[in-house]
């Protein structure tokens, strides 16, 4: 570990919580609907996107029809795509004419974007058209994303409405989070990646003879444009094969380092927003504050252990840290620090290869996941997640001192605990059951490129991160075949709406309720006891579930790795 | 609930086609055109070219193997290089193929130039497989056996790596590094014959 490492590590935090508050404000602006300096331009645009579509922004929609039309709509993007991607080649900005894709292919692939996982079975360099990239790829990384935020801000209602029977409107959360928030952002962001050398065009390759005399061939494409998006929506989709560890994706230190600001931006500012919806700001920072100890205790494991290296290599004479995997211009922490990242919020965009970081390296994104993306989390579906964490961190506080409790005013009762842990027990059942499964039926043992525990690792993580939507990977394991993508599929579906529907469902009845007052007897939460508290429930509800995998994986391998056994 | 679908089904439609149009091909072909006009060498590859040729991208890496050039990193990009195939080894911590495959370089390497420390990122493989750089050793390294093979005096050689080094922004983002395609190029412009 060095100096310069921690000190990428303190910037990023610092820069991160200097934004976290401007960030808040814009979004609980959108949140309530207010005017913006935006609205002269955007303003019709908006207002004739409704009119053609027949909607009525002011209408405010029960939880069962805000559910309802989120999933209608949802659907009908994951058709669209998976339309386009079957028809791919036919269709036409296909410069190096790809065949259309198979179905297990599509549907995996349909699903990933629309859940806002962004799982690659694929490679995109080889497989996709730009027309594909453009039109089926890159507009949900807006619209999983808008649908993330609009959903938080449902939820958000639900604390902050007295007596209600709305929970807002869904066309115009969704439109408006697009149009005033992710677009205006992506094309300065777009622009910034552009001038640093991420290619923006319709050409589909272009052919080098290298100085050496060797013909090689670069894929070329819309790159930027798509990169904005994916960073800023925690999507993690990447252009080509190896994400944002291709230098095209991510030609510098500074692009890299924008990347990963760009991650968790939008997550933190909405810890803010979410503090000024419910009229007490300390209720966010006391979110953050938890996230935040959980975030510098896995760069600091993650960090640590890849400076440290692989002893296997050291004893073949090469000293240092370890660098498989890794690039040059990144180095060791700022490489540590995306795979936090990444995982912490459900991005997945990787900048070096996770399947060859050291065994408790590797372990810590995997872990980051295990815990439900909470993290600062995926934009919306982290805090509407840590604030299912919390409900439970209540409860159990109210448990302990025997009166109902309370949280932000609204009193927690047993429907609001029942449907919570309906919610958080869907990510250990999914993610243990499939990767029981896969271990054992020969359509799932055949994925795994590695031996031994490495080879466990491949498929539990690729379940973690299908379920989590996350999306990175131990990218060694084969997944596109029709049992992985059908199965990961599956799970990218159930790991997004079988959360969302029961934390909707809680939106409607906090919604209903009476404001309840602080009295001296509430439970406080602000401040260091609840932040403590929230930390522990998300490590031992959350994470607790997964050490039994664990073992058998990452911590099996950690022990083979410094004893020096090979597989 | 019916009528929760049934009041869905226009705006669901509706807007999917509206979003589409405006994310979907509008934002990527408007950002083209700017991109075009504004940055076109960065737009279209960062491409460079010499005597009328697409020589290379100063961004993405290319392999060099050569004795009379820096090499570069160990690539899983196709058969290495390959601009079309970005790949990592993904092989773990434990793989006895990648110890392996590290033993035998590493061996190689000792036995050419007994004694030397030897750079890690010299025998791992990158991340893409398109790595355009070198840690400052590992070009160190490489400095004896360039000059030896091209007759080049290694001091000079020495100072023309120090010059190519390009420092983190600030001190801490990103890491030092040397573009192997720059550095080759400036070797070849030294005055001493390329290699072809």
């Amino acid at each position: 570990m060095t100096f310069e490492g921690w000190l990428l590590i303190a910037a990023f935090v610092g820069i991160l919580l200097a934004l976290t508050k401007p960030i808040g404000l814009w979004l609980f602006a959108l949140y309530e609907g207010r005017r913006t300096v935006l609205h002269p331009v955007i303003g019709p645009v908006e207002r004739g996107f409704y009119r053609l579509a027949g909607i009525n922004a002011e209408e405010d929609q029960s939880w069962r029809r805000y559910a309802v039309h989120m999933l209608i709509f949802n659907a009908a993007l994951a058709l669209l795509t998976y339309v386009l991607l079957r028809a791919q080649a036919v269709l036409p900005l296909n410069p190096q004419a790809l065949a259309a894709l198979p179905e297990h292919l599509s549907f995996n692939t349909a699903v990933a974007f629309v859940t806002n996982t962004n799982w690659q079975s694929y490679a995109g360099e080889s497989t996709m058209s730009n027309l594909s990239q453009m039109l089926a790829l890159t507009i949900h990384n807006f619209l999983s994303a808008a649908t993330g935020i609009a959903l938080a801000f449902a939820l958000f209602r639900g604390f902050s409405r007295r007596s209600a029977t709305g929970i807002g409107n869904f066309w115009a959360d969704v439109t408006r989070i697009t149009l005033y928030l992710l677009l205006p952002l992506s094309i300065v962001y777009a622009l910034f990646l552009i001038a640093s050398g991420v290619p923006q065009t319709l050409a589909g390759s272009v052919d080098v003879n290298t100085l050496e005399g060797v013909r090689q061939t670069l894929a070329l494409g819309p790159v930027a444009s798509q990169e904005a998006i994916k960073m800023l929506g925690t999507n993690g989709g990447g252009f080509f094969n190896v994400n944002s560890a291709h230098p095209f994706e991510n030609p510098t230190g500074l692009t890299d380092f924008v990347q990963m600001l760009s991650i968790f931006a939008i997550g933190m500012g909405l810890t803010y927003t979410f503090g000024k919806a419910v009229n007490n700001t300390r209720q966010g920072w006391a979110i953050l504050a938890a996230m935040m100890i959980l975030f510098l205790a896995g760069t600091t494991i993650a960090y640590w252990q890849e400076a440290v290296g692989n002893p296997i290599l050291h004893n073949l004479g090469v000293a240092g840290g370890n660098m498989e995997g890794k690039e040059v211009r990144f180095g060791i922490a700022a490489s540590a620090l995306f795979s936090v990242v990444t995982t912490a919020a459900s991005c997945g965009a990787v900048n070096a290869m996770h399947d060859s970081f050291t065994a408790l390296g590797g372990m810590i994104p995997l872990f980051n996941m295990q815990l439900g993306e909470v993290v600062v989390g995926g934009v919306g579906a982290g805090i509407y997640g840590f604030l299912l964490f919390a409900i439970l961190a209540v409860f159990v506080a109210g448990l302990m001192v025997g009166r109902t409790p309370e949280y932000v005013g609204k009193k927690i009762e047993s429907r609001e605990v029942k449907l919570a842990v309906l919610a958080i027990a869907v990510l250990p059942l999914v993610i243990l059951g499939f990767t029981a499964l896969a271990s054992v039926l020969p359509a799932g043992l055949a994925g795994p490129l590695n031996k031994g525990p490495h080879g466990f690792s491949e498929i539990l993580y690729a379940f973690t991160s299908a379920v989590a939507n996350n999306g990175s990977a131990f990218a060694g394991l084969t997944a596109s075949t029709p049992f992985y993508d059908g199965l990961l599929g599956v799970a990218m579906w159930i790991g997004r709406f079988f959360i969302i529907i029961p934390m909707l469902a809680i939106a409607g009845s906090l919604a209903a309720k009476k404001y309840t007052p602080e009295t001296a007897g509430s439970f406080p939460t602000t401040g260091l006891l609840w932040t403590g508290l929230l930390v522990g429930i998300v490590l031992i509800v959350g994470g607790l579930t997964f050490l039994p995998g664990l073992a058998l994986g990452p911590i099996a391998d950690h022990l083979a790795m410094i004893r020096g056994q090979l597989f | 609930m019916n009528n929760d679908i049934l009041s869905s089904l226009r705006p669901a439609l509706v807007m999917t086609l509206l979003f589409a149009l405006l994310l979907g091909i509008g934002y990527p072909l408007a950002m083209t055109g700017i991109a075009q006009v504004l940055f076109p060498s960065q737009a279209n590859g960062s491409l460079v070219t010499s005597g009328g040729r697409v020589v290379g991208s100063s961004v993405v890496g290319q392999a060099f193997t050569s004795e009379r050039y820096f090499q570069t990193r160990p690539s899983a990009a196709g058969k290495g290089y390959d601009g079309m195939a970005s790949s990592g080894s993904n092989l773990g911590p434990t793989s006895k193929v990648l110890a392996d495959r590290v033993k035998a370089q590493v061996s190689a390497m000792q036995s050419a130039e007994p004694g030397k420390a030897i750079p890690a990122d010299l025998v791992t493989t990158s991340a893409s497989g398109l790595d355009p750089d070198i840690t400052p050793q590992a070009a160190f390294y490489q400095i004896d056996r360039v000059a030896r093979v091209r007759g080049v005096d290694a001091e000079a050689l020495r100072r023309v790596v120090a010059a190519s080094i390009e420092q983190p922004l600030l001190g801490f983002i990103g890491e030092p590094h040397v573009n192997v395609f720059e550095l080759n190029r400036r070797l070849d412009g030294l005055g001493a014959k390329p290699a072809r």
